[in-house]
């Protein structure tokens, strides 16, 4: 009966932990949105939409951060979505189980968790220094390139869910491989499609050690990609780092605003994915 | 019949060249769509490559100025022009280790809990809750170390730490010095926070992997829920959890906007984690735009280069790992 008692008692105290980490989880994630909620509501306010960055002392919004933001990371998910949509559809399609696109799928999971302020340094050196100056469009490439792999990746994996006599009916047809897939596959994966693209947003949303050296940042109104463009991460760093007190509660009411939008997204992509391969 | 046979007859040529027009269409576009879909798929790879080739040629001016002794000298002087990455690596590999030390167990033990314990009502919402801290931006976790955590160790965690290791021997050098707040323990903890996530929902894939008849059968015979975990469980599933473990590695290596905040941006290496400290990442992200001189560019790039080729050998182990372990 003592070594039971014992067993029984190194299992709760294990399975305790267990609890106990879940609860550290928990705390975490509470602690990190409560402190949001609680420095940044209380700066919230009408200018904070409408006027731009002040210099200290003085009153301001975040008007040009957040424009900047919404352009940088509407253009990087412009120009990375058709691309990733392409390559991932290459290595479902035309590709699929070849030992090229093993390769592929390999170096291309590896991109996806590679720092990003690698693609920084590397959009500096191909973009920036040739051009002698800091610009939005740098920024926009930087935050593409964090794109590409992301839609890859959900791409090929959704375009593998299509079932396959859905394809094999429209083979069947006469339809060219080019129409089967445009036509058939893509309507069949929309939804999947759809979140890789949403997961991508709200990845490169929040971005900003790529922006820093590429994009980097404006005080004033700019919607000129030829220049420097502010970028809400960019203004956060910025200011939280400064030793101004309503400059630190611009940066809380900022990351606000782009945590509660970022998750928003992120909810919404998993929402829809869920949907798509329960059915 | 006899009139709709004549039709055609006097139709057939024409027929067929719209056949073959159509036919040919088909096949052209076709062909585009394939070269169209693998020239991106191309695309991808000359990134790769791109990337790398422009941090080595980024590179050239340090390694050709300091040659290899760049790696193992701590000096970081931008005003005499000599630099040595000793400090930011050091600094990396070191809170990515604590950063390992706290979130793997941790990490495990919620994925225990998500996919054996937890009621299940429960399961979707704490999983979710558990993977939106993988959606929080890193400037936010920046943001929350910088004026919540940090305080809070400064005044009530690391004083502590102080009195009670000051008289055992090594520790006492660990936990030395005075209290900031920032410095190499606070970057471990936001970074442990960080990577949880990834830990936790990878080991909770291959958790699943475990046929239910091998968990069955180890109930069956009298086996504690712990017993089953450590015995059946981990055990056929250790090649995933180490794949997940070294892809959590891999973020915590490149991590940077939430290290640059609460790191204290120091270059130099001290033997206490209560001492402020840099890493790669913080050290590009801090100074790179101040950067005057090519060889105070150049020697950012190089950190970059060597940050990658450490992450990119990481994650490559990662990858193989837990393709061994969905081929099971």
């Amino acid at each position: 009966m003592t070594l039971y008692a014992a067993r029984r008692r190194r299992n709760n105290v294990w399975i305790g932990l267990c609890y106990a980490a879940t609860a550290f989880g928990l705390c975490s994630l509470c602690l990190i949105l409560f402190a949001l909620l609680f420095e940044g509501a209380s700066g919230l306010s009408l200018e904070v939409f409408t006027q731009m960055t002040p210099s200290p002392g003085s009153a301001g919004g975040l008007l040009n951060a957040i424009v900047g933001s919404l352009i940088l990371t509407f253009l990087g998910v412009l120009i990375g979505t058709p691309l990733g949509v392409l390559a991932g559809t290459y290595m479902a399609e035309y590709g699929r189980g070849t030992k090229f696109t093993l390769v592929v799928r390999f170096l291309n999971d590896i991109l996806l968790s590679a720092p990003s302020i690698v693609i920084g340094l590397f959009i500096y050196q191909v973009v920036v220094a040739p051009m002698g100056h800091f610009s939005g469009f740098a920024g926009v490439l930087a935050l593409a390139l964090l794109v590409i792999p992301i839609v890859t990746r959900t791409t090929e994996d959704m375009l593998l869910l299509v079932p396959r006599p859905l394809t094999e009916a429209a083979t069947a047809l006469g339809m060219p491989r080019s129409y089967v897939i445009t036509k058939v596959t893509y309507r069949a994966a929309r939804a999947g499609l759809l979140t890789g693209v949403l997961l991508a947003t709200a990845r490169i949303s929040g971005e900003t050690a790529p922006l820093l050296f590429t994009a980097l940042n404006n005080q004033f109104f700019s919607t000129n990609l030829n220049g420097p463009v502010a970028s809400l991460p960019a203004i956060i760093f910025q200011f939280a780092l400064s030793p101004y007190k309503d400059w630190q509660r611009l940066a809380w009411s900022g990351a606000l605003l782009i945590t509660f939008s970022v998750l928003a997204l992120s909810i919404f992509a998993r929402v829809l994915g869920t949907r798509k391969t329960a059915k | 019949m006899v009139e709709i046979l004549a039709e055609s007859k006097t139709f057939a040529p024409a027929r067929r060249d719209q056949r073959e027009r159509v036919y040919k269409l088909f096949k052209s576009s076709d062909r585009f769509y394939r070269t169209l879909t693998f020239a991106s798929t191309v695309a991808i790879l000359v990134m790769l490559g791109s990337v790398l080739v422009s941090l080595v040629i980024g590179s050239i001016p340090t390694f050709r100025t300091f040659g290899l002794d760049f790696l193992i000298t701590e000096t970081w002087n931008p005003v005499t022009d000599k630099y040595g990455a000793l400090a930011p690596i050091y600094g990396t590999l070191l809170t990515s280790f604590f950063a390992m030390l706290l979130a793997l167990p941790v990490g495990i033990g919620i994925a225990v809990f998500l996919s054996e314990l937890c009621p299940q009502p429960l399961r979707r919402p704490v999983g979710i809750a558990i993977e939106l801290l993988a959606g929080i931006p890193s400037i936010i976790y920046g943001l929350w170390g910088l004026f919540i955590l940090a305080p809070f160790l400064q005044q009530h965690v690391q004083p502590a730490l102080i009195a009670t290791f000051a008289p055992v021997p090594i520790l006492s050098t660990l936990f030395a010095g005075p209290p900031y707040g920032i410095g190499l323990l606070t970057a471990a903890l936001i970074l442990a926070i960080m990577i949880l996530p990834f830990i936790t929902s990878i080991s909770r894939d291959v958790f699943e992997t475990v046929p239910a008849v091998l968990k069955e059968a180890a109930y069956g015979i009298g086996c504690t829920h712990w017993e089953v975990i450590t015995k059946v469980i981990i055990p056929y599933t250790r090649t995933g959890i180490a794949g997940g473990a070294m892809l959590a590695l891999g973020r915590a290596l490149g991590e940077t906007m939430a290290v640059t905040f609460v790191i204290g941006n120091a270059h130099r290496i001290s033997g206490s984690l209560l001492a402020p400290a840099t890493t790669i990442s913080a050290s590009i992200a801090n100074e790179f735009t101040e950067a005057v001189g090519d060889l105070y560019t150049s020697a950012l790039i190089s950190l970059g280069l060597i940050l990658f080729v450490i992450t990119f050998f990481v994650l490559a182990l990662a990858r193989l790992l837990l393709m061994r372990a969905e081929g099971k």
